[in-house]
């Protein structure tokens, strides 16, 4: 029978076809299951996928280096770190305008935490030289203001500085300042350079620049009426070290121009001072070309250093290189943590194989009230579960007393059960025993006990009847089970943080300890990509198992 | 199980006598060696064994005599050797020892096997039972010394032996009071009161929403949204918690300064947000299972009889769902209320929660009061236990799957 005559398509009720028909409203049935479950997967996505992500490609990042340091970063591409010797001069007088302006804005002591993860004594280096290097501006200010006294006031620099441009220049250095602090110089800096100067003293007008964007935006000053830094002295000092600088300013006729040419007729009253000795006078450390070299390894915005650092290696001058043996501390815990995780896995398919077949096997009503027993535990909380285990296996605690007072155990000799590996595994079988055997039950509760009765009446013994019938009917909730337990067990913090003192710890501890303490948020994010990895590889895999829409709580 | 025949008495010389001897000399052994000398405890027990199995079976003792019998014999003997706690363990020995001997003295022991079992075989049932008794008592008992030193008089972590005589100076409600009477145990349990029911909303309700929509017959990339929702479950809670402390502190600051919200409101929301998003696998997955069993024709025939969607989720589908989303809900609850690496890194001192502060009283200094707070969290985690349970059972009963 058909509806369809010869003259077309077969139409639905209301005239359109029916195959069209059909299509919009199995589109109609998408958008609206869509929509049902678009508020939520936004509400995931944003508060914890991309989170995580981000946190991830801190693994990476690496912008510190080069955004405190830009122009001796850049000046250093050119040095050979072959060569053993510190870079040349025009390196040490880039990082000293770099370093004085990150002094200032109190940067330069995160950029020495940053490398003395890398090169230990980098942060005492950054952090004195950092405070000392005003005495080196002193160095070009001092002669400066006694040849030419009214440079000693704000007014007569910000009048000098002052004119018509096109004030590319302080743009140029205000892009800097918001690489090394993000978003805080934005806002009217109340100058505009003279281009004519900005093109005969270019250090100086740079140097000038830096401070005048910070005078008036972080501190919030009139930078018409303040003197400038230090920085700006040796600026001047070192664009008046050119010739045909010297020459241009003497022909100059802007604003104070008297007072430059009076500095230029007393050259010889000016220090020549090399920067490279300077710092060498600051710290010898910066000779040390070692320095040099991690500055220049981790230069780049984006590094795999912290990744080799998880993996206990460094980058060396020749690439990546193992770390020396007493330094390699994460590849022993990732391995502890894997094979922890695996005991503690072991001993919960252990002791929870019995239980589950037990389970399984009993008639419902007990079933049901020794289920109770296994959901207990699973039901509270885990702090209450891990003091629990703290009263039991402390030196005091009631295993020790009880062996103590039978006698099994010397008073003087008692059992170390806590704050070591051993504490870790007990407290954590018990803990993820449950999650264990609810994926076993479920599995075992599905295979018909007529299996293991029809192998014995054909003649099997007790133990050939499990081990060829039931045991690899059991082995996809084994698989469950382990895959779950194993999952979350490498994950875990809160137990091995509690009772796992030193030698019980996992990589999640070390992952707290670098977010928390060490405040080295890199590495912290590089060891837990890898332990992320590895995670998703056993989601992966317990996808495949088990499928991820299986999973049961509490039966 | 199989079929069962008569119960046949075994032999009290050959069998009931020298097993009951075995089991004591265990014990002897045991009592023995606190008294350092487990050889003599060993002989004195088994002794002692043979000729109680003897007495009970020869004179034919009823059971409840008999075993009130052993168990005053051995209380007593234990107070003379030791003090009220030797007379409970004695009293406990009696019990196991006067229990065993008419279990195996009735036949008891092959009550549960099928009658063609030989000798070996129910050997092991019955040691295969014992093991799982012993997997269940290190299932449980961790919990109850936390119950019992909670009533410790003293300020310490392990036993007085005030408590272990019974003497009623060893105990003490102190720490319940200190746990409800300052603030700092109250201000954390008022948090976690705040934080955690607002999460589980939050979850709850987005949560059912799209396991509606997963459950739809056309879902696009099915796949790879279960794994997204699931994914908070999946990764391990540091890395969750640390992409989240990466995350929530400029996205705090930022409310703070730009819409000039109050700090600690802030605070509460950015917990409230991450603890929401960790409690929604529980309840998807909880919800989607209870979806399964759901018939569709029953919306159909709601809309048939001229229900808008709306009116047929409330009306129709919510009141058989519901128990799957108030078990998930709890799911989420607990996830939430149990919760401790997230708050850590997320959270300041003003949303301390009550794991945290436990967390910290076990790190750093060990007072009994956290004990009284785990006794209370285990109170609380049975009565929920009760009403999971209950409402499996009423889900089932709706769907008539079981008898429950």
């Amino acid at each position: 029978m058909s509806d369809t005559t010869s003259s077309g398509p077969m139409l639905a009720a209301d005239g359109t076809p029916l195959k069209t028909s059909l299509a919009r409203a199995l589109r109609r049935q998408k958008i609206r299951a869509l929509a049902l479950i678009a508020p939520l997967l936004l509400f995931v996505m944003i508060t914890f996928i991309i989170p995580i992500a981000t946190m991830l490609f801190r693994s990476v990042e690496n912008q510190i280096v080069s955004a405190t340091l830009p122009e001796a970063t850049a000046a250093l591409q050119a040095w050979d770190q072959t060569s053993g010797e510190a870079p040349s001069e025009d390196v040490f007088q880039a990082l000293f305008f770099d370093l004085f302006k990150a002094a200032e804005a109190k940067e330069h002591t995160k950029l020495g935490t940053r490398l003395n993860y890398e090169q230990t004594g980098t942060s005492s280096l950054f952090r004195t030289s950092g405070r000392n290097l005003d005495d080196v501006g002193e160095e070009w200010q001092d002669p400066i203001e006694d040849i030419a006294p009214a440079l000693e006031d704000g007014e007569t620099w910000y009048a000098m500085m002052s004119g018509t441009g096109s004030n590319d220049l302080l743009e140029a250095r205000r892009a800097l300042w918001n690489d090394m602090v993000p978003d805080t110089f934005n806002g009217d800096v109340g100058l505009t350079l003279s281009d004519e100067i900005a093109g005969m003293l270019p250090l100086t007008a740079a140097a000038y620049s830096d401070w005048a964007i910070f005078e008036a935006l972080e501190e919030e000053r009139d930078i018409s009426t303040r003197d400038p830094w230090e920085a700006v002295y040796a600026a001047l000092g070192l664009d008046l070290r050119n010739p045909e600088t010297v020459a241009a300013v003497n022909a100059y006729s802007g604003p104070h121009a008297e007072d430059l040419q009076l500095v230029t007729a007393n050259l010889d009253q000016m220090p020549d001072l090399m920067f490279r000795d300077a710092f060498a006078d600051l710290d010898e450390d910066w000779l040390d070309p070692e320095v040099w070299q991690t500055i220049k390894i981790y230069s780049p915005d984006y590094t795999s250093g912290y990744f080799l650092n998880a993996i206990d290696m460094e980058k060396g001058p020749d690439g990546a290189q193992m770390r020396p043996e007493n330094q390699q501390i994460y590849i022993t815990l990732f391995i502890r943590t894997l094979w922890m995780s695996l005991v503690i896995t072991g001993s919960c398919i252990l002791l929870g194989y019995p239980v589950a077949w037990l389970l399984a096997n009993l008639p419902l009503r007990t079933a049901n009230v020794l289920m109770i027993l296994v959901l207990l535990p699973f039901w509270t909380s885990l702090l209450v579960r891990t003091s629990a285990w703290k009263v039991l296996l402390q030196q005091q605690g009631v295993i020790n007393e009880i062996l103590v007072w039978l006698g099994f155990v010397d008073d003087a000799n008692r059992l170390i059960l806590m704050n070591n590996a051993t504490g870790t595994v007990i407290a954590m079988t018990h803990i993820l025993l449950p999650f264990m055997i609810l994926p076993l039950y479920s599995v075992m509760k599905t295979i018909p006990p007529s299996y293991l009765r029809a192998a014995k009446s054909l003649g099997a013994t007790n133990w050939t009847a499990f081990w060829r019938v039931y045991f690899p009917q059991s082995v996809p909730g084994i698989g469950a089970g382990s895959i779950l337990v194993f999952i979350l067990s490498i994950g875990y913090y809160i137990t091995p943080e509690i009772v796992g003192g030193t030698d019980g710890v996992f990589i999640s501890n070390r992952i707290a300890y670098h977010i928390s303490s060490s405040l080295n948020w890199g590495l912290a994010a590089a060891l837990g990509t890898i332990l992320l990895a590895v995670v998703l590889v056993l989601y992966w895999l317990y996808d495949r198992i088990v499928g991820i829409d299986n999973v049961k709580l509490g039966g | 199980m199989a079929y069962v025949g008569p119960i046949v008495r075994p032999n009290l010389m050959s069998f009931t006598a020298p097993c009951t001897a075995g089991l004591a000399a265990v014990f002897g052994f045991v009592v023995g060696n606190a008294f350092g000398s487990p050889f003599v405890g060993v002989i004195i027990g088994a002794v002692f064994g043979f000729a109680l199995a003897y007495v009970l079976h020869q004179f034919s003792v009823p059971r409840t005599a008999g075993r009130w019998a052993t168990i005053g014999l051995l209380a007593v003997v234990g107070l003379l050797l030791t003090n009220l706690g030797g007379a409970i363990a004695g009293a406990l020995i009696g019990a196991v020892l006067s229990w065993f001997v008419y279990w195996l003295d009735t036949g008891d022991y092959r009550k549960n096997v099928p009658i063609y079992y030989t000798a070996r075989e129910t050997l092991w049932y019955n040691t295969f039972l014992f093991i799982c008794g012993l997997v269940f008592f290190f299932l449980i008992a961790p919990l109850l010394p936390v119950m019992w030193l909670s009533f410790n008089a003293e300020d310490f972590f392990t036993f007085t032996p005030e408590m272990l005589s019974f003497d009623p100076a060893g105990y003490s409600l102190k720490h319940y009071e200190d746990f409800l009477g300052t603030d700092e145990w109250m201000v954390p349990l008022k948090n976690s009161l705040i934080i955690a029911p607002i999460a589980t909303l939050i979850s709850v309700s987005l949560g059912t929403l799209a396991a509606i929509g997963l459950s739809q017959s056309h879902v696009p990339g099915r796949q790879w949204i279960m794994a997204i929702m699931i994914s908070p479950m999946i990764v391990p809670l540091i890395i969750s918690a640390t992409g989240m402390f990466f995350f929530y502190a400029p996205l705090g600051n930022w409310l703070e300064a730009n819409l000039g919200l109050n700090q600690s409101f802030v605070g509460y929301v950015k917990v409230i947000l991450a603890h929401a998003v960790l409690g929604v696998p529980f309840v998807i997955i909880t919800v989607t299972a209870t979806l399964v069993g759901f018939d569709n024709s029953l919306t159909r025939a709601a809309a048939n009889m001229g229900a808008n969607p709306v009116t047929t989720f409330f009306r129709v589908q919510m009141p058989l769902i519901l128990p799957g989303v108030i078990s998930g809900g709890l799911f989420a609850f607990i996830t939430s209320f149990d919760e401790v690496v997230v708050v850590l890194f997320v959270g300041s001192a003003q949303q301390q929660t009550l794991p945290w502060q436990m967390f910290t009283g076990l790190r750093e200094q060990i007072s009994p009061t956290i004990l009284a707070a785990a006794t209370i969290l285990v109170t609380i985690s049975i009565l929920l236990l009760t009403t999971v349970e209950l409402l499996r059972r009423r889900s089932e009963r709706l769907r008539g799957l079981s008898p429950g």
